[in-house]
C-alpha cells in the first residue's frame, strides 16, 4: 500500500501542476465545441443523456400481451410464456420449483422437500403457508403437478415495483384481495396490480431475493445469520459488496445465473476454489465464489495467500455474522410451544429488541447479534437427515453432518452458524418427526395446540408410520457463513487465531505457529536454558567466591 | 608497572558485524519466542513481520562477512584444532579458579582460542545450517505447493526444527555473554570488541 502511495503521490502532484495552465488554456467560450445540430435540440439530448439506458431491448409495458387486466398468477406467467418459451421448463429444472436437490457427490436426496430442519422442521403438510415461497402457484399439498408450467411464478423473482407480495396460507398465490396480515395487526395488505407489475419486470434485484431469503423461518434475519433485510441498504461495514454508496451488487452479480438455474447454494457449496479468477469465455464452475473475482492469491502479501490452502476467504473476512441489530436465531425450542400463557389462553412475547422470544404455537427462541462463528473443515458436501433417517436420540443430532477434514485436499476451514434446536421425534421408530403445524383445521398445531394430533397428520401425510409416541430431542444444524463480507480493515487480524485461545483453537490438523508447539521441545529447551544460567551463575559465583580472576593476575 | 602491549584483534568491518549480528541474533530471540507463543510483546503480526525483516536483514549482513571472510583471510581463524583443547578446558574447570594463566595468548592471527575455534564452527557448520535451513523453508511456506514439497513437508516438523535451532542459540548466548567477562577483567573482552585492541602481557 505504501509503496504504491509513494508512486501515486509524485503522479498526482505533478499531474496537478500540469492541470492548472491547461484549466486556463481551455477556450474561454465551451459552447462553441459543441456541435451545431446538438444546440438546435438541447432537450432532445438532455433528455436521451438524463435517462438511464434500460437494460433490456423490450419495454414491456408496450407489449401487446401485457396488456390485460389479469386476475391471476399463472394468468400472467402464461402471458410470458407466449414469448418467453422455455422459461418455464427452465425454471422448472431448479431447485427454486423442486424443492428437491441431488448431491452430486453422494447421491443423497435432500433439499426442503425431503429435509426435517431445526427451525419450521418440514413443508410436507404445512404447504399452504410454506409456499408463500415456492416459485410458483397451488403447492397445496402432495397433488401439485410439478409439469404445469402457468403455475411458475414468474413475478415473485422478476416484479420490480415491490407491490407484488405472497402470504402463507394462500399456496404460494399473491394477494388477490386485500387482507390483514398478520390477522388481528391491524396492518393490510393490499392486492397488486397485475398488470402494471407483469409490464415493469426486470432483473432479480436485493428485494425479490430476499422477501424470502432474508426471512427465512419466519422472521427478518431468523434463519441464516448472514442474510437479512439490512441488506437492503447496506454501508460498507455490513457488507463491502453489497454497500449501496460502494459497489452495489445485487445477489445476482455474484449468483450469476444461467437458464434460470442460479449459482452458488449451500447444498452444493465450493468450498475450496483453486486457481485464478475466471476469465471471460471460460466455462464458470463456481461464480458465486468469492475466487472467480478474486483468485485464490488475492493479497499483496504472499504470507496472505498462504493461508487459502487451509482457510475459506470467508474464514478471515467474515469476522462475525449477524453484524446488525437484526440478529439471528441461535436457538429455537419447539418443547416450548403449546405452553399457555397465564390465562390459559395462547400467548407470545418479544426479546429487549423486538425480536420473537416466546410464541405458545411455536416454543421460545434465544437471539444473538455479532456473532462469532464456528469453524469447521468442510469439503462442501453436507450430509442431511432426511424424512425417515434413523437419529439416536441420546446424542444431539445432526441435521446435516457438515462434510471434510484436515487432510482432504478439497476442504477448507469454514465458519459456520451452528443453530440449536429442540424438536419431536418418534421415541419408538427414532425418528424426527413431521409435524402439520399451519392451517386452521383439526389437526393444526397452531389452531389447536395438540402435539399428538398434529404429529399424526405431518406423519400421515409424510407416509411414516408414527409409534403414538413423541419426545424432544436437541439437533444441530450447521450453516456455512458466506455473506456479509467486511471491508478489509475489519478482516481477523493474525493473532485472533495466531494465539492459544483463538478462533481456531479447536480446529485440528494444522499447526498454527503461536497456538501450537511442542510440549517436550519446549520443555527440553527451557531446562536447557535454565540448566546454562544456574551453570555460568554457578561458574561466576565460584570466580567471584575465590577472588581470582579479578584481573590483578599479569 | 609492566609497559601493556596492545594489539589490534578485531577490525572494524568485524566489530560491526559482530555488533549487528548481535542485535539482530537477540532481537531474532525475542520476535522469534514471540512467534512461537511464549509471551505477548509485540503482538503476533508485528512479531512475525519483525522477525521476517531481521532474517533478511542478518542474510544481507553475512552475505557481505562472507565476502568479508575470504578476500581477508579471517575465515582460517575457524579451522578447528584439538591442540591445547584439553588444556582450556582444565583452565575453564580448574584453573580460572585458582588464578592460573590462560594456557592461550591471542594474536592478531589466532584470535580465538581452540574451545572457542571448536564453538564458532561448531555455531557455523551445524547450528546455522539448522536454523537458516528451517527458517527459509519456513518463510517460504506460501511456495511449497508449486515447488512440490508439501507432500513429504509439513510445518509441524519445520517449526520443531527451527524452535530447536533457536533453543540451542539461545543456550549459546547466555554462554557466550558469560565468557565474555572471563578476560582479566570482567569488560576486558567487550571493550575489544568494541575497541579493536586488546591488551596483552
Amino acid at each position: 500500500m505504501l509503496s504504491r502511495l509513494k508512486f501515486i503521490l509524485p503522479l498526482a502532484a505533478a499531474s496537478a501542476l500540469l492541470a492548472v495552465p491547461a484549466a486556463f488554456a481551455v477556450p474561454a467560450k465551451p459552447e462553441a465545441m459543441i456541435a451545431p445540430q446538438a444546440q438546435t435540440t438541447p432537450q432532445v439530448q438532455a433528455e436521451a443523456v438524463g435517462k438511464p439506458k434500460a437494460a433490456s431491448t423490450g419495454d414491456h409495458s408496450k407489449f401487446k400481451e401485457l396488456q390485460k387486466n389479469f386476475k391471476t398468477g399463472p394468468e400472467v406467467t402464461q402471458a410470458c410464456l407466449t414469448c418467453h418459451t422455455e422459461a418455464a421448463r427452465q425454471v422448472q429444472h431448479t431447485k427454486h420449483w423442486t424443492w428437491e436437490s441431488t448431491d452430486p457427490k453422494t447421491g443423497q436426496v435432500r433439499g426442503k422437500k425431503n429435509i426435517i430442519n431445526n427451525y419450521c422442521t418440514s413443508p410436507v403438510s404445512n404447504e399452504k403457508d410454506c409456499m408463500a415461497c415456492h416459485a410458483g402457484y397451488g403447492w397445496k399439498d402432495n397433488s401439485f403437478d410439478f409439469k404445469v408450467e402457468k403455475n411458475v411464478d414468474c413475478l415473485i423473482c422478476h416484479d420490480t415495483t415491490g407491490t407484488y407480495r405472497k402470504l402463507p396460507g394462500d399456496a404460494g398465490h399473491p394477494v388477490y384481495k386485500r387482507v390483514e396480515f398478520p390477522k388481528g395487526s391491524g396492518k393490510f395488505v393490499e392486492p397488486a396490480d397485475l398488470k402494471k407489475v407483469a409490464q415493469s419486470i426486470g432483473m432479480p434485484s436485493r428485494s425479490n431475493c430476499g422477501s424470502c431469503h432474508f426471512f427465512g423461518a419466519g422472521g427478518n434475519g431468523a434463519k441464516h445469520g448472514d442474510l437479512d433485510a439490512s441488506l437492503q441498504h447496506p454501508g460498507k461495514y455490513l457488507d463491502v459488496h453489497m454497500n449501496e454508496k460502494g459497489l452495489n451488487f445485487s445477489c445476482v452479480t455474484c449468483h450469476a445465473t444461467s437458464s434460470h438455474e442460479v449459482s452458488g447454494s449451500r447444498y452444493n457449496v465450493a468450498a475450496a476454489v483453486e486457481g485464478p479468477a475466471h476469465i471471460r469465455g471460460k466455462k464458470d464452475e463456481s461464480p458465486a465464489a468469492c475466487q472467480s473475482c478474486h483468485s485464490d492469491k488475492p493479497h499483496h502479501e504472499s504470507r496472505l495467500n498462504q493461508h487459502t490452502d487451509k482457510l475459506a476467504c470467508q474464514t478471515c473476512h467474515i469476522p462475525l455474522y449477524a453484524r446488525n441489530e437484526i440478529g439471528t436465531e441461535a436457538s429455537w425450542d419447539w418443547s416450548q410451544a403449546t405452553i399457555m400463557g397465564p390465562d390459559g389462553k395462547p400467548t407470545a412475547s418479544k426479546d429487549s429488541a423486538g425480536r420473537r422470544k416466546f410464541d405458545t404455537k411455536k416454543g421460545t427462541w434465544v437471539w444473538d447479534s455479532h456473532v462469532i462463528p464456528e469453524y469447521r473443515w468442510y469439503n462442501g458436501v453436507s450430509t442431511y437427515k432426511v424424512i425417515g433417517d434413523k437419529i439416536d436420540p441420546s446424542r444431539t443430532v445432526q441435521i446435516n453432518e457438515v462434510g471434510g477434514s484436515p487432510n482432504d485436499p478439497d476442504s477448507r476451514i469454514w465458519p459456520t452458524k451452528v443453530h440449536r434446536g429442540k424438536q419431536p421425534y418418534d421415541k419408538v421408530n427414532n425418528y424426527l418427526t413431521v409435524q402439520h403445524t399451519a392451517g386452521e383445521d383439526a389437526t393444526a398445531l397452531w389452531h389447536n395446540f395438540d402435539w399428538q394430533k398434529a404429529i399424526g397428520t405431518g406423519m400421515k401425510t409424510a407416509g411414516l408410520k408414527y409409534s403414538g409416541e413423541y419426545g424432544f430431542v436437541d439437533t444441530e444444524m450447521t450453516w456455512p457463513i458466506t455473506h456479509m463480507v467486511a471491508p478489509k480493515h475489519d478482516a481477523l487480524s493474525c493473532a485472533q487465531c495466531h494465539s492459544k485461545h483463538g478462533r481456531l483453537q479447536g480446529i485440528e490438523g494444522v499447526y498454527l505457529p503461536s497456538r501450537d508447539n511442542n510440549k517436550w521441545l519446549d520443555l527440553a529447551g527451557w531446562t536447557l536454558v535454565l540448566l546454562s544460567l544456574i551453570g555460568v551463575l554457578i561458574h561466576g559465583g565460584l570466580r567471584i567466591y575465590t577472588g581470582k580472576n579479578k584481573g590483578q593476575h599479569k | 608497572m609492566n609497559t601493556v602491549n596492545r594489539i589490534y584483534l578485531y577490525k572494524r568491518y568485524e566489530r560491526f558485524w559482530h555488533w549487528s549480528q548481535a542485535l539482530l541474533v537477540i532481537s531474532m530471540l525475542i520476535t522469534g519466542f514471540e512467534v512461537h507463543g511464549s509471551y505477548h510483546l509485540f503482538g503476533f503480526e508485528t512479531a512475525v513481520s519483525l522477525h521476517t525483516l531481521f532474517a533478511w536483514t542478518l542474510l544481507t549482513l553475512w552475505a557481505f562477512t562472507i565476502f568479508w571472510q575470504f578476500t581477508t583471510d579471517e575465515w582460517k581463524q575457524y579451522i578447528p584444532t584439538l591442540k591445547k583443547v584439553d588444556a582450556m578446558v582444565r583452565y575453564y574447570t580448574f584453573g580460572i579458579f585458582r588464578d592460573a594463566p590462560n594456557p592461550f595468548q591471542k594474536t592478531a592471527d589466532k584470535k580465538h582460542n581452540p574451545l572457542q575455534r571448536l564453538a564458532y564452527l561448531a555455531l557455523l557448520s551445524m547450528l546455522s545450517p539448522v536454523i537458516w535451513g528451517s527458517g527459509l523453508i519456513y518463510l517460504f511456506y506460501a511456495y511449497w505447493k508449486s515447488w512440490g514439497v508439501d507432500a513429504w513437508l509439513n510445518l509441524e516438523a519445520v517449526a520443531f526444527i527451527h524452535t530447536a535451532g533457536a533453543f540451542m542459540m539461545l543456550v549459546f548466548f547466555i554462554a557466550h555473554v558469560y565468557l565474555t567477562t572471563t578476560g582479566h577483567t570482567p569488560t576486558a573482552h567487550i571493550k575489544t570488541m568494541i575497541t579493536g585492541w586488546e591488551d596483552v602481557d
